[in-house]
């Protein structure tokens, strides 16, 4: 009959001091992952993107295809 | 209109039918064949094979034969003297099902799944059905050229340019990336 009394109280801190240094971690991980992932190689691609744009090009070529309201194709 | 004229007399006859029904003494019985079926007492103990209830309210046989009579008077003496069968029968005057009995695989779940199966089937056929005699015709935004015209004009407008839409499409060719 020599038992040993369980834990009674704490229960939730306890368990909060093992997860929680966890979690932030894995948050951690998770923002930096999605960063180097996502947001730096699409500031690339706009960067890139933009670095030789030419809008004039750009916009005859879409008013010779006749998407515009405000100007007609030229030659109509 | 001429149906909404019910006499005074007439409502008054199905209300006392249905009076009679209602207040009658005789109870669930009513709802049964002429009252032949015997409906438990439940003022009384009651015994009941429940997996969460080991020591029922009374044994399960209370009405013991002269045979049974004797065996428990048997039991009121030494247990060893008792024999294996005689162990058997006490157990069986007290209980109807053994745990193991009780918690013997019943099947069920096939006949639950074949079911579910089968008004999923059916289910299948009523849409079948439906797709056929509800329906109404396409719209014809969704054939092959309208949707190869909005393509067309999709990328004419340079719909996403950076890294969406236009942007896999090789503008100088002329065809995909």
């Amino acid at each position: 009959m020599s038992l040993v009394k369980p834990a009674m109280r704490g229960l939730l801190a306890k368990r909060l001091r093992f997860h929680l240094p966890i979690a932030f971690g894995l948050a951690l991980v998770a923002a930096v992952a999605f960063k180097f992932t996502v947001t730096e190689p699409r500031k690339q691609a706009y960067a890139d993107f933009y670095k030789h744009y030419d809008s004039m090009k750009e916009f005859s070529a879409m008013r010779e295809a006749g998407v515009f309201e405000s100007v007609r194709p030229t030659g109509k | 209109m001429e149906m909404l004229h019910l006499t005074a007399g007439r409502v008054a006859g199905l209300l006392s039918r249905r009076g009679v029904a209602v207040f009658s003494t005789s109870g669930v019985k009513m709802a049964s064949h002429g009252g032949v079926t015997e409906q438990t007492d439940m003022s009384v103990p009651l015994y009941c094979d429940r997996l969460d209830t080991p020591l029922p309210d009374r044994p399960y046989k209370d009405t013991l034969s002269a045979a049974d009579k004797s065996l428990k008077q048997k039991e009121k003496g030494p247990w060893n003297s008792l024999s294996k069968e005689e162990k058997l029968a006490l157990y069986r005057i007290m209980f109807n099902e053994t745990y193991a009995e009780m918690k013997k695989p019943t099947g069920e779940w096939k006949t639950v799944l074949g079911g579910i199966f089968f008004f999923i089937g059916f289910t299948g056929l009523v849409v079948l059905w439906q797709r056929y005699y509800v329906y109404p015709p396409h719209p014809r935004t969704l054939d092959d050229e309208w949707q190869a015209m909005q393509v067309k004009r999709m990328l004419d407008m340079r719909v996403n340019p950076v890294e969406g839409f236009s942007a896999k499409w090789d503008y100088e060719k002329g065809q995909w990336k």
